[in-house]
Protein backbone atom coordinates (compact mmCIF):
# COMPACT_ATOMS: atom_id res chain seq x y z
CA UNK A 1 0.00 0.00 0.00
CA UNK A 2 1.28 3.38 0.29
CA UNK A 3 3.76 4.88 2.39
CA UNK A 4 3.18 7.12 5.30
CA UNK A 5 3.26 10.72 3.83
CA UNK A 6 4.48 13.45 5.84
CA UNK A 7 3.67 16.70 4.68
CA UNK A 8 5.46 19.96 5.20
CA UNK A 9 4.07 22.18 8.07
CA UNK A 10 3.06 24.63 5.59
CA UNK A 11 0.66 22.21 4.01
CA UNK A 12 -2.80 22.60 4.72
CA UNK A 13 -4.27 20.14 2.73
CA UNK A 14 -2.25 17.06 1.24
CA UNK A 15 -3.54 14.95 -1.93
CA UNK A 16 -1.93 11.89 -3.13
CA UNK A 17 -2.86 9.94 -6.38
CA UNK A 18 -6.69 11.06 -6.10
CA UNK A 19 -8.98 9.21 -8.97
CA UNK A 20 -12.64 10.21 -8.64
CA UNK A 21 -15.47 8.16 -11.14
CA UNK A 22 -18.53 9.64 -11.83
CA UNK A 23 -19.84 6.32 -12.66
CA UNK A 24 -17.64 4.91 -15.49
CA UNK A 25 -16.55 8.53 -16.17
CA UNK A 26 -13.10 8.99 -14.80
CA UNK A 27 -13.72 12.55 -13.45
CA UNK A 28 -10.12 12.70 -12.05
CA UNK A 29 -6.77 10.88 -12.97
CA UNK A 30 -3.75 10.94 -10.16
CA UNK A 31 -4.43 14.05 -8.91
CA UNK A 32 -0.93 15.40 -6.52
CA UNK A 33 -1.66 18.83 -5.25
CA UNK A 34 -0.53 20.56 -1.77
CA UNK A 35 -2.63 23.58 -0.60
CA UNK A 36 -0.71 25.61 1.63
CA UNK A 37 -1.51 27.36 4.84
CA UNK A 38 -2.94 30.98 4.74
CA UNK A 39 -2.43 31.27 1.20
CA UNK A 40 -5.06 31.50 -1.66
CA UNK A 41 -4.73 28.28 -4.50
CA UNK A 42 -6.65 28.80 -7.59
CA UNK A 43 -8.02 26.24 -10.04
CA UNK A 44 -8.34 27.31 -13.27
CA UNK A 45 -8.96 25.33 -16.50
CA UNK A 46 -11.27 24.87 -19.24
CA UNK A 47 -15.02 24.16 -18.32
CA UNK A 48 -15.18 20.37 -17.50
CA UNK A 49 -11.62 20.17 -17.09
CA UNK A 50 -12.09 18.49 -13.16
CA UNK A 51 -11.34 21.67 -10.65
CA UNK A 52 -14.98 21.82 -8.97
CA UNK A 53 -15.40 18.21 -8.56
CA UNK A 54 -12.02 18.18 -6.87
CA UNK A 55 -12.32 21.07 -4.78
CA UNK A 56 -15.77 18.84 -4.00
CA UNK A 57 -14.07 16.54 -3.09
CA UNK A 58 -12.05 18.11 0.02
CA UNK A 59 -15.28 18.61 1.82
CA UNK A 60 -16.48 15.23 0.78
CA UNK A 61 -19.41 17.48 -0.66
CA UNK A 62 -18.97 14.39 -3.77
CA UNK A 63 -19.89 11.81 -0.74
CA UNK A 64 -23.73 13.38 -1.74
CA UNK A 65 -23.28 12.67 -5.43
CA UNK A 66 -24.43 8.91 -5.84
CA UNK A 67 -22.25 6.89 -8.27
CA UNK A 68 -19.34 8.27 -7.31
CA UNK A 69 -16.37 7.07 -5.68
CA UNK A 70 -12.71 8.17 -4.82
CA UNK A 71 -9.72 7.50 -4.66
CA UNK A 72 -6.43 8.34 -2.74
CA UNK A 73 -5.18 10.28 -0.08
CA UNK A 74 -6.59 13.48 1.32
CA UNK A 75 -4.66 14.62 4.25
CA UNK A 76 -6.09 17.53 6.85
CA UNK A 77 -3.15 18.18 8.57
CA UNK A 78 -1.87 14.71 8.05
CA UNK A 79 -4.98 13.00 8.65
CA UNK A 80 -7.26 11.40 6.22
CA UNK A 81 -10.38 12.76 6.07
CA UNK A 82 -11.95 9.71 4.09
CA UNK A 83 -11.28 7.22 6.80
CA UNK A 84 -13.38 5.14 8.19
CA UNK A 85 -15.10 6.92 11.45
CA UNK A 86 -14.23 10.64 9.99
CA UNK A 87 -17.18 12.67 11.35
CA UNK A 88 -18.04 14.12 8.29
CA UNK A 89 -20.18 17.05 10.31
CA UNK A 90 -17.26 17.93 12.26
CA UNK A 91 -14.94 18.03 8.52
CA UNK A 92 -17.12 19.88 6.95
CA UNK A 93 -16.90 22.61 9.74
CA UNK A 94 -13.65 22.75 9.71
CA UNK A 95 -13.15 23.06 5.95
CA UNK A 96 -15.94 25.59 4.58
CA UNK A 97 -17.41 25.79 1.26
CA UNK A 98 -18.88 29.08 -0.55
CA UNK A 99 -20.63 28.15 -3.71
CA UNK A 100 -21.24 29.66 -7.20
CA UNK A 101 -24.75 30.69 -6.60
CA UNK A 102 -25.12 32.83 -3.52
CA UNK A 103 -27.44 30.37 -1.29
CA UNK A 104 -28.45 32.26 1.48
CA UNK A 105 -31.11 30.23 3.65
CA UNK A 106 -34.45 31.92 3.33
CA UNK A 107 -34.14 33.15 6.93
CA UNK A 108 -33.27 36.32 8.35
CA UNK A 109 -29.44 37.49 7.66
CA UNK A 110 -28.95 37.18 11.92
CA UNK A 111 -30.26 33.48 11.59
CA UNK A 112 -28.03 32.43 8.61
CA UNK A 113 -25.06 33.50 9.96
CA UNK A 114 -26.46 31.54 13.27
CA UNK A 115 -26.84 28.32 11.56
CA UNK A 116 -23.38 27.28 11.86
CA UNK A 117 -22.88 27.92 15.17
CA UNK A 118 -26.17 26.82 16.26
CA UNK A 119 -26.05 23.08 14.69
CA UNK A 120 -22.60 22.47 16.37
CA UNK A 121 -23.58 23.64 19.86
CA UNK A 122 -24.08 27.08 20.67
CA UNK A 123 -27.12 28.42 22.24
CA UNK A 124 -26.24 31.37 24.25
CA UNK A 125 -27.65 34.48 22.29
CA UNK A 126 -24.48 36.63 24.02
CA UNK A 127 -22.11 34.34 22.46
CA UNK A 128 -24.31 33.79 19.09
CA UNK A 129 -24.80 37.62 18.68
CA UNK A 130 -21.02 37.87 19.22
CA UNK A 131 -20.12 35.33 16.82
CA UNK A 132 -22.71 36.85 14.03
CA UNK A 133 -21.20 40.48 14.30
CA UNK A 134 -17.50 39.56 14.23
CA UNK A 135 -18.40 36.82 11.08
CA UNK A 136 -20.12 40.37 9.35
CA UNK A 137 -17.72 42.36 9.84
CA UNK A 138 -14.76 39.27 8.50
CA UNK A 139 -17.13 39.19 5.25
CA UNK A 140 -16.81 43.08 5.27
CA UNK A 141 -20.95 43.50 5.11
CA UNK A 142 -21.24 44.10 8.72
CA UNK A 143 -22.28 48.09 7.69
CA UNK A 144 -24.34 47.35 4.75
CA UNK A 145 -26.70 45.06 6.76
CA UNK A 146 -26.30 46.05 10.70
CA UNK A 147 -29.20 48.15 10.90
CA UNK A 148 -31.17 44.55 9.53
CA UNK A 149 -29.93 41.93 11.01
CA UNK A 150 -33.84 40.72 11.51
CA UNK A 151 -34.45 40.56 7.90
CA UNK A 152 -34.99 38.26 5.31
CA UNK A 153 -31.40 37.36 2.98
CA UNK A 154 -32.90 36.99 0.25
CA UNK A 155 -33.76 40.97 0.18
CA UNK A 156 -30.28 41.06 -0.43
CA UNK A 157 -29.00 42.09 -3.71
CA UNK A 158 -26.11 39.29 -5.35
CA UNK A 159 -22.98 40.48 -3.79
CA UNK A 160 -24.22 41.18 -0.76
CA UNK A 161 -25.95 37.97 -0.45
CA UNK A 162 -22.94 36.42 -1.38
CA UNK A 163 -21.04 37.73 1.51
CA UNK A 164 -23.30 37.02 3.56
CA UNK A 165 -22.51 33.51 2.55
CA UNK A 166 -19.12 34.09 3.20
CA UNK A 167 -19.75 35.09 6.74
CA UNK A 168 -21.78 32.10 7.54
CA UNK A 169 -18.92 29.99 6.26
CA UNK A 170 -16.51 31.61 8.93
CA UNK A 171 -18.93 31.67 11.61
CA UNK A 172 -17.89 28.02 12.34
CA UNK A 173 -14.70 29.31 12.49
CA UNK A 174 -13.06 27.17 9.97
CA UNK A 175 -9.35 26.66 8.95
CA UNK A 176 -9.92 26.05 5.01
CA UNK A 177 -12.81 28.14 2.75
CA UNK A 178 -13.20 26.63 -0.17
CA UNK A 179 -14.69 28.97 -3.14
CA UNK A 180 -16.76 27.46 -5.74
CA UNK A 181 -16.37 30.07 -8.84
CA UNK A 182 -17.40 32.17 -5.74
CA UNK A 183 -17.89 35.99 -8.36
CA UNK A 184 -19.09 34.84 -11.57
CA UNK A 185 -22.64 35.43 -10.76
CA UNK A 186 -21.68 38.84 -9.39
CA UNK A 187 -21.31 42.16 -10.98
CA UNK A 188 -18.36 43.52 -11.75
CA UNK A 189 -17.93 46.17 -8.96
CA UNK A 190 -19.47 43.02 -6.11
CA UNK A 191 -16.56 41.06 -7.73
CA UNK A 192 -13.66 43.46 -7.11
CA UNK A 193 -15.39 43.88 -2.84
CA UNK A 194 -15.26 40.13 -2.47
CA UNK A 195 -11.83 39.50 -4.59
CA UNK A 196 -10.50 42.65 -1.90
CA UNK A 197 -12.43 40.75 0.81
CA UNK A 198 -10.01 36.99 0.02
CA UNK A 199 -6.68 39.33 0.40
CA UNK A 200 -7.91 39.63 4.08
CA UNK A 201 -9.45 36.19 4.50
CA UNK A 202 -6.03 34.19 3.81
CA UNK A 203 -4.51 35.59 7.29
CA UNK A 204 -6.84 33.77 9.20
CA UNK A 205 -7.89 30.59 6.93
CA UNK A 206 -6.40 28.38 3.80
CA UNK A 207 -8.03 29.73 1.01
CA UNK A 208 -8.83 27.39 -2.29
CA UNK A 209 -10.94 28.90 -5.50
CA UNK A 210 -11.82 27.93 -8.34
CA UNK A 211 -12.08 30.25 -11.32
CA UNK A 212 -12.53 30.30 -14.81
CA UNK A 213 -12.04 33.64 -14.72
CA UNK A 214 -7.88 33.83 -15.56
CA UNK A 215 -7.43 37.68 -14.39
CA UNK A 216 -8.61 36.68 -11.12
CA UNK A 217 -6.33 34.33 -10.62
CA UNK A 218 -3.66 36.20 -11.11
CA UNK A 219 -4.94 38.68 -9.10
CA UNK A 220 -5.82 37.13 -5.59
CA UNK A 221 -3.76 33.57 -5.75
CA UNK A 222 -0.84 32.84 -4.36
CA UNK A 223 -0.57 29.88 -6.33
CA UNK A 224 -2.09 28.18 -9.18
CA UNK A 225 -2.80 24.95 -10.44
CA UNK A 226 -3.90 24.03 -13.80
CA UNK A 227 -6.28 21.42 -14.56
CA UNK A 228 -7.41 19.67 -17.97
CA UNK A 229 -9.98 17.12 -19.08
CA UNK A 230 -9.13 15.21 -15.10
CA UNK A 231 -5.86 15.77 -15.35
CA UNK A 232 -3.81 18.77 -12.94
CA UNK A 233 -0.83 19.39 -15.57
CA UNK A 234 1.20 22.37 -13.71
CA UNK A 235 0.95 23.61 -10.16
CA UNK A 236 3.50 26.53 -9.50
CA UNK A 237 3.20 29.44 -7.74
CA UNK A 238 0.99 32.20 -9.50
CA UNK A 239 3.29 34.33 -11.10
CA UNK A 240 6.00 31.19 -11.93
CA UNK A 241 2.62 29.96 -13.57
CA UNK A 242 1.48 32.86 -15.78
CA UNK A 243 4.92 34.54 -17.04
CA UNK A 244 7.38 30.90 -17.60
CA UNK A 245 4.73 27.86 -17.73
CA UNK A 246 6.58 24.61 -17.91
CA UNK A 247 4.04 22.26 -19.74
CA UNK A 248 2.44 23.96 -23.37
CA UNK A 249 -0.56 22.79 -22.43
CA UNK A 250 -0.69 25.31 -20.06
CA UNK A 251 1.04 28.02 -22.34
CA UNK A 252 -1.48 26.95 -24.74
CA UNK A 253 -4.27 27.57 -22.29
CA UNK A 254 -3.27 30.95 -20.68
CA UNK A 255 -2.26 32.61 -23.79
CA UNK A 256 -6.34 32.16 -25.22
CA UNK A 257 -5.58 29.16 -27.71
CA UNK A 258 -8.46 27.34 -26.18
CA UNK A 259 -10.87 27.49 -23.75
CA UNK B 1 -54.99 29.17 -48.10
CA UNK B 2 -52.13 31.58 -48.30
CA UNK B 3 -53.17 35.48 -48.20
CA UNK B 4 -50.89 38.50 -49.35
CA UNK B 5 -48.21 38.97 -46.43
CA UNK B 6 -48.83 42.98 -45.25
CA UNK B 7 -46.20 44.68 -44.08
CA UNK B 8 -48.49 47.09 -41.81
CA UNK B 9 -47.80 47.34 -38.03
CA UNK B 10 -51.31 48.37 -37.27
CA UNK B 11 -53.55 46.43 -39.68
CA UNK B 12 -55.15 43.98 -37.95
CA UNK B 13 -54.97 39.97 -39.73
CA UNK B 14 -58.22 38.62 -38.63
CA UNK B 15 -58.55 34.90 -39.18
CA UNK B 16 -61.86 33.09 -38.61
CA UNK B 17 -60.75 30.23 -36.36
CA UNK B 18 -59.05 32.70 -34.06
CA UNK B 19 -62.09 34.59 -33.62
CA UNK B 20 -64.31 31.42 -33.13
CA UNK B 21 -61.52 29.64 -30.88
CA UNK B 22 -61.68 32.58 -28.48
CA UNK B 23 -65.35 32.27 -28.39
CA UNK B 24 -65.29 28.65 -27.70
CA UNK B 25 -62.91 28.99 -24.58
CA UNK B 26 -65.10 32.25 -23.40
CA UNK B 27 -67.71 30.17 -23.52
CA UNK B 28 -66.51 26.95 -21.52
CA UNK B 29 -65.10 29.77 -18.90
CA UNK B 30 -68.53 30.91 -18.84
CA UNK B 31 -70.30 27.41 -18.61
CA UNK B 32 -67.56 27.23 -15.71
CA UNK B 33 -68.26 29.78 -13.44
CA UNK B 34 -72.13 29.82 -14.59
CA UNK B 35 -72.66 26.19 -13.08
CA UNK B 36 -70.73 26.55 -9.74
CA UNK B 37 -72.74 29.95 -9.22
CA UNK B 38 -75.60 28.39 -10.38
CA UNK B 39 -75.27 25.28 -8.04
CA UNK B 40 -74.20 27.14 -5.11
CA UNK B 41 -77.07 29.65 -5.63
CA UNK B 42 -79.40 27.14 -6.29
CA UNK B 43 -78.83 25.38 -2.85
CA UNK B 44 -78.21 28.07 -0.93
CA UNK B 45 -82.04 29.29 -1.73
CA UNK B 46 -83.14 26.14 -1.29
CA UNK B 47 -81.56 25.69 1.90
CA UNK B 48 -82.68 28.23 3.46
CA UNK B 49 -86.38 26.67 4.00
CA UNK B 50 -85.39 24.44 6.40
CA UNK B 51 -82.51 26.46 8.18
CA UNK B 52 -83.16 28.03 11.58
CA UNK B 53 -80.97 28.78 14.32
CA UNK B 54 -81.95 25.76 16.34
CA UNK B 55 -81.08 23.88 13.12
CA UNK B 56 -77.50 24.95 13.57
CA UNK B 57 -77.52 24.79 17.65
CA UNK B 58 -79.68 21.06 18.25
CA UNK B 59 -78.84 17.64 17.26
CA UNK B 60 -81.10 15.30 15.16
CA UNK B 61 -83.54 13.47 17.55
CA UNK B 62 -86.54 11.81 17.56
CA UNK B 63 -87.77 11.34 21.20
CA UNK B 64 -89.78 13.14 23.18
CA UNK B 65 -90.83 15.09 19.35
CA UNK B 66 -89.00 15.47 16.11
CA UNK B 67 -86.05 18.13 16.02
CA UNK B 68 -84.47 18.31 12.85
CA UNK B 69 -80.86 19.78 13.73
CA UNK B 70 -76.92 19.24 12.42
CA UNK B 71 -75.33 19.87 15.90
CA UNK B 72 -74.04 16.50 16.48
CA UNK B 73 -72.88 15.82 12.58
CA UNK B 74 -71.41 19.06 12.77
CA UNK B 75 -69.33 17.70 16.22
CA UNK B 76 -68.60 14.25 14.30
CA UNK B 77 -67.47 15.62 11.24
CA UNK B 78 -65.16 18.05 13.23
CA UNK B 79 -63.87 14.86 15.36
CA UNK B 80 -63.21 12.76 12.08
CA UNK B 81 -61.20 15.83 10.11
CA UNK B 82 -59.22 15.89 13.25
CA UNK B 83 -58.37 12.18 13.95
CA UNK B 84 -57.55 11.58 11.18
CA UNK B 85 -55.41 14.02 10.37
CA UNK B 86 -53.66 13.41 13.92
CA UNK B 87 -53.09 9.67 12.26
CA UNK B 88 -52.42 10.86 7.91
CA UNK B 89 -50.12 13.68 8.35
CA UNK B 90 -47.28 12.57 10.37
CA UNK B 91 -47.37 9.71 8.21
CA UNK B 92 -47.84 11.32 4.52
CA UNK B 93 -45.60 13.72 5.71
CA UNK B 94 -42.80 11.36 6.73
CA UNK B 95 -43.13 8.69 3.90
CA UNK B 96 -42.67 12.10 1.59
CA UNK B 97 -39.49 13.19 3.21
CA UNK B 98 -38.34 9.43 3.16
CA UNK B 99 -39.10 8.85 -0.62
CA UNK B 100 -38.01 12.37 -1.85
CA UNK B 101 -34.41 12.40 0.66
CA UNK B 102 -33.37 9.43 1.46
CA UNK B 103 -34.70 6.64 -0.66
CA UNK B 104 -32.38 5.38 -3.15
CA UNK B 105 -34.09 6.86 -6.41
CA UNK B 106 -35.02 3.37 -8.31
CA UNK B 107 -37.37 0.85 -8.85
CA UNK B 108 -38.40 0.50 -5.20
CA UNK B 109 -38.99 4.01 -5.08
CA UNK B 110 -40.52 4.27 -8.03
CA UNK B 111 -43.04 0.86 -6.84
CA UNK B 112 -43.79 2.39 -4.24
CA UNK B 113 -44.79 5.70 -6.26
CA UNK B 114 -47.20 3.83 -8.10
CA UNK B 115 -48.78 1.96 -5.42
CA UNK B 116 -49.11 5.27 -3.85
CA UNK B 117 -50.88 6.77 -7.05
CA UNK B 118 -53.26 3.39 -7.40
CA UNK B 119 -54.42 4.01 -3.56
CA UNK B 120 -55.85 7.13 -4.99
CA UNK B 121 -57.71 5.89 -7.49
CA UNK B 122 -59.69 3.45 -5.41
CA UNK B 123 -63.45 4.31 -4.56
CA UNK B 124 -64.27 5.29 -1.71
CA UNK B 125 -66.94 3.05 -0.87
CA UNK B 126 -64.70 0.28 -1.30
CA UNK B 127 -62.51 2.02 0.95
CA UNK B 128 -65.53 1.77 3.38
CA UNK B 129 -65.99 -1.73 2.47
CA UNK B 130 -62.29 -2.73 3.57
CA UNK B 131 -62.28 -0.58 6.70
CA UNK B 132 -65.96 -1.66 8.04
CA UNK B 133 -64.93 -5.25 7.84
CA UNK B 134 -61.03 -4.93 8.91
CA UNK B 135 -61.11 -1.93 11.97
CA UNK B 136 -64.79 -4.32 13.22
CA UNK B 137 -61.70 -7.55 13.56
CA UNK B 138 -59.47 -5.36 15.11
CA UNK B 139 -61.79 -3.19 17.63
CA UNK B 140 -64.43 -5.16 17.51
CA UNK B 141 -67.18 -2.54 17.45
CA UNK B 142 -69.24 -1.99 14.25
CA UNK B 143 -69.49 1.46 13.83
CA UNK B 144 -67.27 4.01 15.06
CA UNK B 145 -65.71 7.46 14.47
CA UNK B 146 -62.18 5.73 14.96
CA UNK B 147 -63.44 3.77 12.58
CA UNK B 148 -64.66 6.26 9.87
CA UNK B 149 -61.38 8.46 10.46
CA UNK B 150 -58.55 5.40 10.46
CA UNK B 151 -60.70 4.67 6.69
CA UNK B 152 -60.35 7.97 5.94
CA UNK B 153 -56.93 8.41 6.74
CA UNK B 154 -56.03 5.89 4.10
CA UNK B 155 -57.74 7.48 1.57
CA UNK B 156 -55.59 10.76 2.09
CA UNK B 157 -52.50 9.39 2.47
CA UNK B 158 -52.09 9.72 -1.39
CA UNK B 159 -52.77 12.93 -1.37
CA UNK B 160 -50.66 14.12 1.65
CA UNK B 161 -47.90 12.05 0.18
CA UNK B 162 -47.94 13.31 -3.67
CA UNK B 163 -48.13 17.15 -2.38
CA UNK B 164 -45.68 17.07 0.01
CA UNK B 165 -43.30 15.17 -1.95
CA UNK B 166 -43.66 18.05 -4.44
CA UNK B 167 -43.47 20.65 -1.98
CA UNK B 168 -40.16 19.18 -1.12
CA UNK B 169 -38.51 18.74 -4.37
CA UNK B 170 -39.09 22.92 -5.21
CA UNK B 171 -37.02 22.99 -2.58
CA UNK B 172 -33.64 24.52 -4.63
CA UNK B 173 -30.22 22.59 -3.76
CA UNK B 174 -28.58 25.38 -2.67
CA UNK B 175 -30.37 24.96 0.56
CA UNK B 176 -29.81 21.68 1.33
CA UNK B 177 -26.14 21.89 0.22
CA UNK B 178 -25.21 25.09 1.79
CA UNK B 179 -26.15 23.69 5.34
CA UNK B 180 -24.46 20.19 4.91
CA UNK B 181 -21.60 22.47 3.91
CA UNK B 182 -21.59 24.12 7.31
CA UNK B 183 -21.51 20.69 8.98
CA UNK B 184 -24.79 20.27 9.84
CA UNK B 185 -26.07 16.39 9.84
CA UNK B 186 -29.32 15.56 7.49
CA UNK B 187 -31.91 15.48 9.48
CA UNK B 188 -31.10 18.66 10.86
CA UNK B 189 -31.36 20.14 7.22
CA UNK B 190 -34.21 18.67 6.78
CA UNK B 191 -35.96 19.74 9.72
CA UNK B 192 -33.99 23.17 10.00
CA UNK B 193 -34.28 24.92 6.53
CA UNK B 194 -35.94 22.24 3.60
CA UNK B 195 -39.46 21.59 5.52
CA UNK B 196 -39.80 25.37 7.16
CA UNK B 197 -38.97 26.23 3.00
CA UNK B 198 -41.92 24.07 1.89
CA UNK B 199 -44.32 24.32 4.96
CA UNK B 200 -47.06 25.77 2.66
CA UNK B 201 -46.78 23.28 0.33
CA UNK B 202 -47.25 20.96 3.12
CA UNK B 203 -50.36 23.22 4.57
CA UNK B 204 -51.98 22.89 1.14
CA UNK B 205 -51.74 19.31 1.30
CA UNK B 206 -53.34 19.04 5.13
CA UNK B 207 -56.28 21.33 3.33
CA UNK B 208 -57.05 19.47 0.29
CA UNK B 209 -57.41 16.52 2.98
CA UNK B 210 -60.12 18.30 4.58
CA UNK B 211 -61.72 19.03 1.45
CA UNK B 212 -62.02 15.01 0.74
CA UNK B 213 -62.79 14.35 4.49
CA UNK B 214 -65.64 16.87 4.73
CA UNK B 215 -66.98 15.54 1.33
CA UNK B 216 -66.64 12.00 2.29
CA UNK B 217 -69.70 10.19 2.51
CA UNK B 218 -69.55 6.54 0.70
CA UNK B 219 -66.53 5.53 3.10
CA UNK B 220 -68.46 6.81 6.19
CA UNK B 221 -71.27 4.99 6.25
CA UNK B 222 -70.36 1.44 6.87
CA UNK B 223 -67.51 2.53 9.43
CA UNK B 224 -69.03 5.41 10.84
CA UNK B 225 -72.41 4.83 10.49
CA UNK B 226 -75.10 7.32 10.70
CA UNK B 227 -75.87 8.64 14.67
CA UNK B 228 -76.70 12.00 14.95
CA UNK B 229 -76.26 12.83 18.66
CA UNK B 230 -73.86 14.94 20.56
CA UNK B 231 -73.24 12.25 23.01
CA UNK B 232 -71.16 14.35 25.48
CA UNK B 233 -72.50 14.59 28.52
CA UNK B 234 -68.95 14.65 30.44
CA UNK B 235 -65.15 15.48 29.82
CA UNK B 236 -64.42 11.69 29.56
CA UNK B 237 -67.17 11.63 26.94
CA UNK B 238 -64.82 13.58 24.65
CA UNK B 239 -62.72 10.91 24.11
CA UNK B 240 -65.22 8.23 24.32
CA UNK B 241 -67.04 9.49 21.66
CA UNK B 242 -64.03 8.29 19.43
CA UNK B 243 -65.24 4.70 19.89
CA UNK B 244 -68.92 5.53 19.09
CA UNK B 245 -71.06 5.73 16.10
CA UNK B 246 -71.25 8.99 14.27
CA UNK B 247 -72.73 10.71 11.66
CA UNK B 248 -70.80 12.85 9.55
CA UNK B 249 -72.98 15.88 7.70
CA UNK B 250 -72.55 14.29 4.60
CA UNK B 251 -74.03 10.71 5.72
CA UNK B 252 -77.22 12.88 7.42
CA UNK B 253 -77.32 14.62 4.05
CA UNK B 254 -78.12 11.50 2.42
CA UNK B 255 -80.37 10.18 5.32
CA UNK B 256 -82.74 13.33 4.53
CA UNK B 257 -82.50 12.67 1.07
CA UNK B 258 -83.34 9.31 1.17
CA UNK B 259 -86.29 9.79 3.27
CA UNK B 260 -87.41 12.63 0.82
CA UNK B 261 -90.57 14.55 0.80
CA UNK B 262 -90.97 17.09 3.86
CA UNK B 263 -87.29 16.06 4.90
CA UNK B 264 -85.83 16.99 1.69
CA UNK B 265 -85.54 20.81 2.96
CA UNK B 266 -83.15 19.44 5.39
CA UNK B 267 -80.92 17.51 3.12
CA UNK B 268 -80.41 21.41 1.00
CA UNK B 269 -80.08 23.09 4.51
CA UNK B 270 -77.39 20.52 5.29
CA UNK B 271 -75.74 20.89 2.21
CA UNK B 272 -75.62 24.51 2.79
CA UNK B 273 -73.82 24.21 6.00
CA UNK B 274 -71.38 21.64 3.85
CA UNK B 275 -70.78 24.18 1.58
CA UNK B 276 -69.88 27.09 3.94
CA UNK B 277 -68.18 24.80 5.58
CA UNK B 278 -65.92 24.01 2.56
CA UNK B 279 -66.00 27.59 2.12
CA UNK B 280 -64.37 28.58 5.28
CA UNK B 281 -61.40 25.83 5.30
CA UNK B 282 -60.84 27.33 1.90
CA UNK B 283 -60.77 30.63 2.87
CA UNK B 284 -58.31 29.67 6.16
CA UNK B 285 -56.17 27.63 3.88
CA UNK B 286 -55.24 30.37 1.29
CA UNK B 287 -55.26 32.71 4.60
CA UNK B 288 -52.13 30.59 6.56
CA UNK B 289 -50.29 30.41 3.57
CA UNK B 290 -50.48 34.16 2.73
CA UNK B 291 -49.03 35.18 6.03
CA UNK B 292 -46.01 32.41 5.86
CA UNK B 293 -45.42 33.14 2.73
CA UNK B 294 -45.26 37.04 3.84
CA UNK B 295 -43.33 35.92 6.77
CA UNK B 296 -40.65 34.33 4.80
CA UNK B 297 -39.86 37.22 2.32
CA UNK B 298 -39.79 40.26 4.93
Amino acid sequence: MSDIIVPQSDVKLCTRNVNLYYGENHALKDINLDIKTNKITAFIGPSGCGKSTYLKSLNRMNDLVPDCKITGQFLLDGEDIYADGVDTNVLRRRIGMVFQKPNPFPMSIYDNIAYGPRVHGIKSKAKLDRIVEESLIGAAVFDEVKDRLHKSALSLSGGQQQRICIARAIAVQPEVILMDEPTSALDPVSTLKIEELMNTLKEKYTVAIVTHNMQQATRISDYTAFFLVGEMVEYAPTEELFSRPVDKRTEDYITGRFG
Amino acid sequence: MAKAVTNSLTKKRRRVSDIVLKALIFLSSGIVVALTLGMIIYIAVKGTEGMSLNFLTTPAFSYPYENYGVLGNIINTLYLVVITLIIATPVGVGAAIYLTEYAKQGRLTRIIEFTTETLAGIPSIIYGLFGSVFFYNIFKVNYSLLTGALTLSIMVLPTIIRTTQEAIKTVPMGYREGAIGLGAPKWHTIRTVVLPSCIDGILTSVILSIGRIVGESAALIFTAGIAAEVGINSLGDIFGKVMNQGGSLTVQLYQYAQRGGAEMKYAFSTALVLLVTVLIINICAKLVAYRIRKKRSV
